[in-house]
């Protein structure tokens, strides 16, 4: 706490369901809850898989249009059956190898230590997601509560 | 200057960014003020960032030290 006694604040929005997207918003989160920040995620559009109980153990990769793909092939090879479920497990290992720590995992400690996880409704309507298809201690809520979160944030972020 | 003494040695060896952090920031909460954390980690990020969280939260880096690939970090909490 830099700032007297009011906590720094971060406010990010995560929009992308891949595995490879899913990791900065949750690494950042977890950081920035450690060095005391106060933390919120607001989960839009594809991100909201990422606190999907049903998908986010399954998030995946895609080598097609990715040329720093873990496994780069030409877009014309990435479209076949398959290469998606290998450059993911590729990703996985890699990261595995790394010792970094795994989504399930993050999403754990960025619970733990506070971080507020929004998730879109609106998203949710669209995409027919009901509030029990997502993980327990979701904030469920729209754009002007997440704007009125991130109205005094000293970092914002879309990813 | 030597090593600081310490109440508890926190293993972060092999571990990625950024969990020295959060396993750092763990430790440091079950520790009285005034006491001393000795992390150890490989991550070659971990004195830039070390220094950054001690910075941000305010707890005090009193010594660190490279030996052969290991970074030794000697954290004081302050508060």
């Amino acid at each position: 706490m830099t700032d007297g006694n009011k906590k720094k604040k971060l406010a990010m929005i995560a929009s992308k369901g891949t595995l490879d997207m899913a990791y900065p918003p949750l690494l950042l989160a977890t950081t920035a809850a450690a060095m005391d920040y106060e933390v919120g995620i607001f989960f839009t559009f594809y991100g909201l898989d990422i606190i999907n109980k049903k998908k986010y153990k399954k998030l995946k990769v895609s080598p097609i249009a990715n040329p720093a793909a873990p496994m780069p092939v030409p877009n014309m090879l990435g479209m076949l059956p398959g290469m998606t479920g290998m450059a993911t497990k590729m990703m996985k290992s890699w990261m595995n190898n790394a010792n970094v720590a795994k989504l399930p995992e993050l999403l754990e400690i960025a619970q733990e230590s506070g971080v507020i996880l929004f998730g879109c409704q609106m998203t949710m309507d669209v995409m027919g997601v009901k509030e029990t298809d997502l993980l327990e201690g979701i904030t469920t809520c729209g754009a002007a509560n997440f704007l009125d979160f991130a109205s005094d944030a000293d970092v914002t972020l879309f990813i | 200057m030597s090593k600081p003494e310490f109440v508890e040695s926190l293993n972060c060896r092999k571990l990625s960014c950024p969990l020295p952090i959060l396993k750092t920031k763990k430790a440091i909460d079950k520790l009285e003020v005034g006491q001393v954390l000795e992390m150890v980690a490989t991550d070659p990020g971990s004195l830039p960032d070390v220094t950054a969280w001690a910075r941000q939260t305010q707890h005090k880096l009193v010594h660190h030290e490279k030996q052969n690939d290991e970074f030794y970090f000697y954290i004081e909490k302050t508060h």
